[in-house]
C-alpha cells in the first residue's frame, strides 16, 4: 500500500487524499443528539431507568407522577450531554483555530497566503521561525545552506530538545527561486502512526538533476505540530494532510477505565435487580390472586368482570414501577460529582507539588481514583521513575587506569587532569570520543556560553564531561565540527552517523580528521555490543572488570572504541550504506547489518560511568508501600546488574540473608524453560518463609517464557512479590501488565518515558512522572506526578479516601432507596396488594435526589484515620486492596439494616397513627420523616470525622427537610396542603419521630459499639488509638534510614576488585538447594544486614486475618 | 550521593509550603478545605459515651411512655359493632341479600356509659377490612371537580364512575364518593333526644380549599347500582361534610371516620338508646361496622402503643446500659490498644 504524491501537482491529488481540515470533534450538529442518546443508552443502567420512565406513562400502571422519573432521567442526561457538548465544542474551537491559521502555500507557481485547512497533499508549504508545522512535510529546502533545520518536536513526543531535520540529497543545491517550480513524485507508505519511521523515496522531475530514486526517512519529514526553531525558513511537500498527519493518525480516544469498585457496584446493582425482579413476580402474583378472590367481594372498587388480555400484566408492572426506586438514579450523579471532587482534591495537594519544577500532581482521568486504594501491584521504570535521570558523569577507567574511585567524581581526579594536561594520547582519544561521538548540538549564547542540546541525557553528560576537562565542543557547522582541545582548536568533518538502535545498542560516527585527513570510526555503546569486537589481542579483562564494578555500584556503563579506517574500505562501506538506506522494505535490519560491517576490530579505549542518582524518598517510599501489602515489579531496558544494584539501593530487594534472587536466563527454550521450573520450584519450597524472594529475567527470556510458557510464568507472577525485568522492550512491559491483570490483579504502572506509555496505557492505572524525558509519558496517564515519592500519598491518602467513601456512598445510596422501597412493598400488603403507593410524586422524587442525597454527599470530606496515622500504618491498606467496605457481605449488611428500618418505620407508623388518625396524607408524611430522621442519624453514626460542613448537611437536611415540606404545605393545590402544619401541632407526631429514632438506631449503634469494643477491626483500633493519643506514634515507625550506598560500597568493592564471582551463580543444578544460592560471593553486600530494618511484613496471607 | 534525613526534608516542605501560593501561580491557593484539612471533630464509641447514651434514653423514655400510657388510659371509650346483631335472624345466612333488600334496616342499641366521658365526644364510625387505599379507589376521583364548578367535565381519573349512562358527568365522581357511607344514627338519652353535632367534622382546609362553595352535586347516583349515601343536590360540596369526611382516604384498612361530636358530659352508668339505620354494605367482604364515642386526650384517641412502646425501648436501653456496663466492668478491654494490631503482634507477618 503506497502513496504517491505529486509534489506542486494542483490537480491530480486534490481529490485523492483528504484537505488539511482536522477535526477531533466527536459529533456535528445534526448528529449530536442521536449519537449521544445512543452512547449513554449503551449503559445498562440508563436502559433500565428509560424502561421505568416509559411504563411510567401509561397511567393505568404507574404508581405515582411520570415526572418523579422523567425529571431526574432528563436531568443526568442534560448534564452529561451538555459536558460532552462543550468539551466537543471546544475542541471544535481548537480545530478551528489550526485549520484558519494562515499559511503560505505555493499555488500555480506562485506563493500565496491561504489557510492551513486548504492545504492539499502535493503543495509546497514554507514556514519561518517560530511556525508551527500545519501538516507533515517532506523537507525541500531550508534557508541553512547544508540544508538543515531544527524542530521542536515537544508535542509530538514531549521531547523539549530541539532535533536536527535535514533536506533530502536530492534537493540539496536547489535555488530558492526554483523551490516554486519543483515537480517530482514522493512514493510514502500510507498514513500510520508510527512518529519514528517514514521509509519513503524521492524522483524529481526534469529539469531537476535526473530520474535517481533519493531515500527519505524521518529525518527528512518534519511533521504536523512541531515548531521549527533556529531557523529562518524551510519549505516542504505535504504527505500527509488532516487526519491521516502521524500526528492525528495516533490520536485514539484511550478505551475507558473501569475501576474495581464500578465493577462491584455494577454487580451489586444487577443483583438488586434480580432481587426486584422476583419481588415483583412474588407481589405481581399475590395481587393478580387477591384480585380474583378478594377484591370481586369489594363492591366498592367496582373491578371489571372481564378485564382486557393484559389484565394480568397490570399488577405485576405496577409493583415493577413501585421498586424501581431499588436502584437508586442518583447513584450515578453523586458517583460522578465525588469522583471529580477526588480528582480536584489530588490537584489541590500541596503536598505533592514538586519543589523543583512547581509542577502540582494532576488527576488527568477523574473517574477512577478508588482503584488507586485498591492496588496491588506497581510496575515502574527504573529511570527518570526511580532515579532523578539527571546523569552525571562520575567515573571512567582508560586503558587500565581507573579514574574517580577514590573521590567518587573523575572530574576532580587529579591523575585525570595531569594527563589531560600532558595530553596523554589514551586520554585525548577517550575525550575526543566522548565529545563527538553523539548527536549533541551546540548552540552558543548570547553570552557567548555553549549549550548543548542533547536527544539523550547520557550524550549531554559525556560532552558536558569532555568539556570540563578541556575537550570542548565548540560548533558544528553541518558537517564540520569544531573540537578546542587545550587552546587548539580541530576541526573534523562527519562523514557518517550510524544511530543508536535498542538493537544494535550502540552508536558510531564517522569522521574525517580534517589536518591529516584520517578517516576515523568512533563508537560508544553498552559493554556486551563493544567489548566483544574489540581487535584481535586487545586485553578487555580491566574494561570487563570496570563494567562490572561500576555496574555493582549502580553506576550507567558505556565503552568508548575507535578504529581508523583506510579510505578505500570506508567508500566501499559507504556505497553500501547509502544502499541500505534507501531501501523501502526492512531499512532498519539492512542498515543495522551494514553497520555491523564497519563495527569491528575496535580498539576499546575506555569505559565511563554515569551516576543516576535515586530521586528523593524512593526507598521510603517502596517500603511503605511494600508494607501495605503492594507487590512491585520493576521493569527496565537497563541492564541487569544496574537494575539490581538500583534495585538494592532502593529497598526493592533485600540483600542476602533475608532476599533471594533468583534469576530465569538462556538463551534457547529449553534453557528457558528449565530455570523456569527451577525458578518454580524453589519459589514454591519458599514460599512458606518469611523470605523476600524475587525473580530477575532478562528481555529475551522473558520473550520465550511469555510466549511458550505462560502459564508457568503466570504461575510465578502470582507467587512471587518482587520482580526484576531488565532489558525489556516497551511492548513487553505491556505484556507484563496485561499478564498480571489476567491474574485479576489490580496493577497501577508508573513511568516517565515514551517508552512506558505502552505500559501506562494497558494498566488499570497509569501514572506518569513529569520528569525529564519529556511529558509523553505524563500525557498518557491517568495520574501525573512530580515525584516518584509523591506516589505514597497519592495511594495511601487519596486512593484510599476515595475508596473508603465511594464505599460508604453506594452502599448508602442503596439503603435509603431501598429503605423507602421496602415501605412501599409493606404497605402493598395493607392496600390489597394492588400498587397503590404510600408516597406521593413529590415526596418521592424529593427524597431522592434532595434529602439524602445532599447529606452523603459530603462524605468526601469524611477521613476515618488521619494522614499521619495511615502513613504509619500502611498496612491498613489491605482493608482497601481487599476489598472490606465494599463487597457483598458488607452489602447485606446494609441491605439487612434498610430492612430493619423499613419493619421499624412502618411498624411504628401504621400503629402510632392508627383508627382516626390513618388518613393517607398524614401517615405518609409521618413515614416520610421518620425516614429522614434515620438517615440523618445513619449518616452521622457512619462518619468518623465531623467538620463544619457534615454538621451543616446532615441538620441542615433535617431542617431544609421541614422548611419545604411547610412550603409544600402552604400550597392550597398540592397534596400535602396543611399536612405538615397539622403534623407540627401534633405531640404525637413528635413522641412517633423520637421512637423510630430510637427504635431504629438503638440496636444499629449497640451492635456498631460491641464490634468496636470486642471485635474491633484494624481501622478500629488505629482510630481509638488516634483518639486516645495512645502510644501510636511509636509504633511502626518507618524513619528512614541514611542511605548512601555508594560512599559506603565504595570502599567495600575497591578492595575486590578481583572478585570474580558473577553477581549471579547461573542456576544451573536441579536441586532447589542450590538455587538457595543467589548473590554470588555476598561480601559486597555485607553492609546492607548491619541495618536493623523493619521487616516487610506484606504477606498477601494477611488478607486471611 | 547525599543521605536525606527524614527531618531535613519535613522542613524542607514545610518552608517551601508557606512559599508556595506567592511563587507559582498555577499552584492551588492553599485552603483548609483544598487540603482536606478541615478541623474535624471525630468521636468514637468510647464505653463511658455509648453506656451514657443509652441510660440516657431510659430516662427520657421511660417516663414518657408512662404519661403516654395513662394519657391513653384516660381516654373513656365505647365500642359497639352493630353489623352481626343488626341483621334480624331470619337473614343471618345471606345477609348481602338483607342489605340489598328494600327491607326495614332501622336498628336499635344501648350503650351503657361507664365512665365519666367529658365533652366533646366524638362519634366515629369504624370499618374494618374496608379498602380505601386499594389503588383503583384511591386514585378514583377528581380534584379539580370537586373545587371548580367550571371543570365539572374533568372526570377523566374517575373511571369507572366518570359518566352517568347517557354521558353527563357525575358530580361528585369516582368511587370514593360513590361508596359514601351511608348507615345514619341517632342517639337519645333518657328518651331525649341526644343532639350530634355534625358541623366542624370535616377539615377546615379541606372546606376551605378543596370542596368548592359553588360546586353542587349532580348526576350523583343516578345509575342502576346505588353504592353509598345519597347527596342533597342543593347543598354545596363545602358543606357536605360527611363526604370531605369519607374523601380523606383512610391509609390502613381498619380506619374510623369522624359521623360527629355530642358536646355534652356523659355520666357514668348513663344509657344510650341508639337507633341506627343499617344500610351500608359490608357484608360481601365481612367488613365488620362499628359505633365509637371517645373522648380525647393530648395524644389523640385512645391508643396504647406509644406507650407501651415507649416503656419497651426505654427498658431495652437501660438493660443494654447494664449490660455493657457490666461487660465493662468484667472485662475491660483497652481502647486502641496497639497489640490488636496483627503486624505488630506477628512481625513475621503472618
Amino acid at each position: 500500500m503506497k502513496r504517491y504524491v505529486y509534489i506542486n501537482d494542483d490537480e491530480s491529488s486534490q481529490e485523492l487524499y483528504c484537505d488539511n481540515r482536522i477535526s477531533n470533534r466527536k459529533y456535528t450538529v445534526l448528529n449530536f443528539l442521536p449519537k449521544n442518546l445512543w452512547e449513554q443508552f449503551s449503559r445498562f443502567m440508563n436502559q433500565y431507568f428509560l424502561l421505568i420512565a416509559c411504563l411510567q406513562l401509561w397511567s393505568l400502571i404507574t404508581p405515582v407522577n411520570p415526572a418523579s422519573t422523567w425529571g431526574p432521567l432528563i436531568f443526568i442526561f442534560a448534564v452529561s450531554a451538555s459536558k460532552e457538548a462543550w468539551d466537543d465544542y471546544n475542541r471544535y474551537l481548537s480545530d478551528k483555530k489550526a485549520n484558519e491559521k494562515e499559511v503560505w502555500v505555493v499555488r500555480q507557481g506562485i506563493k500565496k497566503h491561504v489557510q492551513a485547512q486548504d492545504i492539499h497533499v502535493g503543495n509546497i508549504v514554507w514556514l519561518r521561525e517560530n511556525d508551527e508545522v500545519p501538516c507533515d512535510l517532506v523537507l525541500m529546502g531550508t534557508s541553512d545552506p547544508q540544508g538543515l533545520c531544527y524542530v521542536e518536536t515537544a508535542a509530538l513526543d514531549g521531547e523539549t530538545d530541539l532535533k536536527t531535520r535535514v533536506i533530502p540529497s536530492a534537493c540539496m543545491g536547489i535555488d530558492f527561486e526554483l523551490l516554486h517550480k519543483i515537480k517530482g513524485v514522493i512514493e510514502c507508505p500510507n498514513p500510520d502512526k508510527d512518529i519514528r519511521r517514514f521509509d519513503a523515496n524521492l524522483r524529481l522531475f526534469p529539469p531537476f538533476i535526473d530520474n535517481d530514486v533519493c531515500p527519505l526517512t524521518i529525518k527528512n519529514t518534519i511533521l504536523q505540530s512541531c515548531y521549527l526553531r533556529n531557523t529562518e525558513w524551510a519549505c516542504g511537500v505535504a504527505v500527509y494532510t488532516g487526519n491521516e498527519t502521524k500526528l492525528g493518525m495516533s490520536r485514539g480516544i484511550p478505551e475507558p477505565k473501569l475501576t474495581a469498585v464500578d465493577a462491584m457496584i455494577d454487580k451489586l446493582t444487577g443483583a438488586i435487580f434480580v432481587f426486584q425482579i422476583v419481588v415483583v413476580m412474588v407481589l405481581g402474583i399475590a395481587g393478580n390472586v387477591w384480585k380474583d378472590t378478594e377484591a370481586r367481594k369489594q363492591w366498592y372498587v367496582l373491578y371489571p368482570y372481564e378485564g382486557p388480555w393484559y389484565e394480568l400484566l397490570v399488577i405485576p408492572l405496577r409493583f415493577e414501577l413501585l421498586c424501581s426506586i431499588m436502584i437508586p438514579i442518583s447513584i450515578k450523579v453523586s458517583l460522578d460529582l465525588v469522583k471529580s471532587l477526588y480528582a480536584k482534591f489530588i490537584d489541590w495537594d500541596n503536598e505533592m507539588i514538586d519543589q523543583e519544577t512547581s509542577i502540582p500532581s494532576h488527576a488527568t482521568n477523574t473517574a477512577i481514583s478508588e482503584d488507586l486504594g485498591q492496588v496491588e501491584y506497581i510496575l515502574t521504570d527504573k529511570t527518570g521513575t526511580l532515579t532523578e535521570n539527571r546523569m552525571i558523569f562520575r567515573r571512567c577507567c582508560v586503558s587500565g587506569t581507573f579514574y574517580g574511585n577514590e573521590s567518587g567524581d573523575a572530574l576532580k581526579d587529579v591523575e585525570l587532569l595531569n594527563a589531560v594536561a600532558g595530553s596523554s594520547p589514551d586520554v585525548v582519544r577517550f575525550l575526543t570520543v566522548m565529545a563527538i561521538c553523539n548527536t549533541v548540538i551546540p548552540i552558543k549564547s548570547k553570552t557567548g556560553a555553549i549549550l548543548y542540546k542533547a536527544q539523550s541525557q547520557d550524550e549531554d553528560a559525556l560532552v558536558n564531561a569532555a568539556a570540563r576537562l578541556h575537550m570542548v565542543y565548540v560548533n558544528k557547522n553541518a558537517n564540520i565540527l569544531e573540537i578546542r582541545f587545550n587552546g587548539s582548536v580541530i576541526q573534523y568533518e562527519v562523514l557518517e552517523t550510524l544511530e543508536f538502535t535498542s538493537d544494535r545498542k550502540r552508536m558510531s560516527v564517522v569522521v574525517k580528521d580534517c589536518q591529516n585527513g584520517k578517516i576515523i570510526l568512533l563508537s560508544k555503546g553498552a559493554d556486551e555490543s563493544i567489548l566483544p569486537y574489540a581487535y584481535a589481542g586487545q586485553q578487555t579483562r580491566t574494561f570487563i572488570e570496570a563494567v562490572e564494578q561500576y555496574a555493582q555500584l549502580g553506576l550507567r556503563t558505556l565503552c568508548l572504541a575507535w578504529r581508523e579506517l583506510k579510505e578505500d574500505e570506508y567508500q566501499e562501506w559507504s556505497l553500501m550504506f547509502k544502499e541500505a538506506s534507501s531501501t523501502l522494505v526492512d531499512r532498519e535490519w539492512r542498515i543495522a547489518e551494514v553497520c555491523q560491517r564497519l563495527e569491528h576490530d575496535f580498539e576499546i579505549l575506555g569505559v565511563t560511568a554515569i551516576e543516576d542518582r535515586l530521586q528523593e524518598g524512593v526507598p521510603e517510599t517502596i517500603e511503605t508501600l511494600r508494607k501495605a501489602g503492594i507487590n512491585f515489579w520493576m521493569l527496565t531496558g537497563d541492564k541487569q546488574n544496574t537494575a539490581i544494584q538500583i534495585a538494592l539501593s532502593c529497598n526493592f530487594i533485600s540483600p542476602e540473608p533475608k532476599g533471594q534472587l533468583l534469576l530465569i536466563d538462556g538463551k534457547t527454550e529449553d534453557e528457558v524453560c528449565r530455570s523456569l521450573e527451577r525458578v518454580l520450584l524453589t519459589m514454591r519450597t519458599t514460599s512458606s518463609e518469611p523470605k523476600d524472594v524475587a525473580f530477575v529475567v532478562d528481555g529475551w527470556a522473558l520473550e520465550i517464557a511469555l510466549k511458550h510458557y505462560r502459564k508457568a510464568f503466570t504461575e510465578l507472577a502470582i507467587l512471587s512479590r518482587t520482580a526484576i525485568c531488565c532489558r525489556v522492550t516497551p511492548s513487553q512491559k505491556a505484556q507484563l501488565v496485561e499478564l498480571l491483570k489476567s491474574c485479576d490483579y489490580r496493577t497501577l504502572a508508573i513511568g516517565d518515558g515514551g517508552n512506558d506509555v505502552r505500559m501506562i496505557q494497558q494498566a488499570d492505572i497509569g501514572v506518569g512522572i513529569s520528569g525529564r524525558e519529556g511529558l509523553q509519558a505524563a500525557r498518557a496517564a491517568d495520574y501525573s506526578i512530580g515525584k516518584f515519592r509523591f506516589l505514597k500519598r497519592l495511594i495511601l491518602v487519596h486512593g484510599r479516601y476515595s475508596y473508603n467513601r465511594t464505599a460508604f456512598l453506594s452502599q448508602y445510596s442503596f439503603y435509603k432507596s431501598l429503605v423507602i422501597c421496602f415501605i412501599q412493598i409493606f404497605f402493598s400488603f395493607i392496600s390489597g396488594v394492588s400498587g397503590t403507593s404510600l408516597f406521593n410524586s413529590v415526596s418521592l422524587m424529593a427524597y431522592n435526589v434532595f434529602y439524602t442525597s445532599v447529606p452523603v454527599l459530603v462524605s468526601v470530606l469524611d477521613k476515618d484515620l488521619s494522614e499521619g496515622t495511615v502513613m504509619q500504618h500502611p498496612q491498613i491498606l489491605f482493608y482497601c486492596q481487599a476489598g472490606r467496605l465494599l463487597n457483598p457481605s458488607t452489602f447485606a449488611g446494609w441491605f439487612g439494616r434498610s430492612l430493619f428500618h423499613a419493619i421499624v418505620v412502618f411498624v411504628i407508623t401504621i400503629h402510632a397513627y392508627a383508627y382516626e388518625k390513618s388518613e393517607m396524607e398524614e401517615l405518609s408524611m409521618v413515614a416520610l420523616s421518620g425516614c429522614i430522621w434515620l438517615q440523618a442519624f445513619v449518616v452521622a453514626l457512619e462518619t468518623n470525622s465531623f467538620t463544619i460542613l457534615q454538621h451543616l448537611a446532615i441538620w441542615g437536611n433535617l431542617v431544609a427537610f421541614y422548611v419545604i415540606n411547610w412550603i409544600f404545605s402552604a400550597v392550597p393545590s398540592s397534596g400535602m396542603y396543611t399536612i405538615m402544619f397539622r403534623l407540627w401541632r401534633q405531640p404525637s407526631y413528635w413522641i412517633t419521630m423520637f421512637l423510630i429514632v430510637a427504635a431504629g438506631m438503638g440496636p444499629v449503634l449497640a451492635l456498631k459499639y460491641f464490634r468496636y469494643t470486642y471485635r474491633p477491626s484494624k481501622i478500629n483500633t488505629l482510630q481509638q488509638a488516634e483518639r486516645m493519643g495512645g502510644p501510636i506514634l511509636s509504633l511502626g515507625n518507618i524513619e528512614p534510614q541514611p542511605r548512601s550506598i555508594e560512599k559506603e560500597v565504595s570502599p567495600l568493592s575497591i578492595t575486590q576488585p578481583k572478585n570474580r564471582n558473577p553477581v549471579y551463580e547461573p542456576l544451573l543444578s536441579d536441586s532447589p538447594n542450590s538455587t538457595r544460592r543467589s548473590f554470588g560471593s555476598g561480601t559486597p553486600f555485607d553492609f546492607f544486614q548491619s541495618p536493623s530494618r523493619l521487616s516487610s511484613s506484606y504477606s498477601r496471607n494477611c488478607k486471611d486475618n | 550521593m547525599s543521605s536525606n534525613t527524614p527531618s531535613s526534608s519535613a522542613g524542607g516542605a514545610g518552608s517551601a509550603d508557606s512559599a508556595a501560593p506567592r511563587r507559582n501561580s498555577k499552584r492551588p491557593k492553599y485552603s483548609k478545605f483544598t487540603q482536606q484539612e478541615l478541623p474535624a471533630c471525630k468521636p468514637i464509641l468510647t464505653p463511658r459515651w455509648v453506656i451514657s447514651a443509652f441510660m440516657l434514653v431510659s430516662i427520657v423514655f421511660i417516663p414518657i411512655g408512662v404519661v403516654s400510657l395513662f394519657a391513653s388510659r384516660d381516654v373513656v371509650e365505647i365500642i359497639d359493632r352493630y353489623e352481626n346483631v343488626c341483621v334480624p335472624e331470619s337473614f343471618r345466612n345471606d345477609k348481602v341479600a338483607y342489605i340489598q333488600s328494600d327491607a326495614d334496616k332501622i336498628c336499635n342499641r344501648t350503650l351503657r356509659v361507664k365512665k365519666l366521658m367529658k365533652q366533646p365526644i366524638y362519634v366515629y364510625y369504624q370499618l374494618d377490612n374496608f379498602y380505601q387505599n386499594h389503588r383503583r379507589y384511591v386514585k378514583s376521583r377528581s380534584d379539580s371537580q370537586l373545587k371548580n364548578n367550571n371543570s365539572q367535565d374533568d372526570v377523566s381519573s374517575c373511571k369507572p364512575e366518570d359518566n352517568t349512562v347517557d354521558g353527563k358527568p357525575i358530580v361528585p365522581c369516582g368511587l370514593i364518593a360513590w361508596s359514601l357511607f351511608n348507615d345514619t344514627f341517632n342517639f337519645s338519652l333518657n328518651n331525649q333526644q341526644l343532639a350530634v353535632n355534625k358541623r366542624g367534622i370535616s377539615w377546615k382546609s379541606d372546606r376551605d380549599s378543596k370542596f368548592g362553595k359553588n360546586v353542587f352535586p349532580n348526576n350523583f347516583q343516578n345509575g342502576s347500582f346505588i353504592g353509598g349515601k345519597l347527596l342533597n343536590s342543593s347543598v354545596p360540596l363545602s358543606e357536605q361534610e360527611d363526604l370531605i369526611v369519607w374523601m380523606r382516604t383512610a391509609a390502613l384498612p381498619t380506619f374510623r371516620k369522624l359521623y360527629g361530636k355530642i358536646e355534652r358530659d356523659l355520666q357514668p352508668n348513663e344509657v344510650i338508646q341508639v337507633s341506627l339505620e343499617n344500610n351500608y354494605n359490608t357484608y360481601s367482604f365481612n367488613g365488620k361496622k362499628k359505633l365509637v364515642l371517645s373522648t380525647t386526650s393530648w395524644l389523640g384517641g385512645k391508643n396504647d402503643f406509644l406507650g407501651i412502646a415507649y416503656l419497651t425501648v426505654g427498658g431495652l436501653c437501660f438493660f443494654l446500659a447494664l449490660s455493657f456496663t457490666v461487660v465493662y466492668l468484667v472485662k475491660p478491654r483497652r481502647l486502641g490498644d496497639p497489640s490488636y494490631l496483627s503486624w505488630n503482634r506477628n512481625p513475621g507477618g503472618h
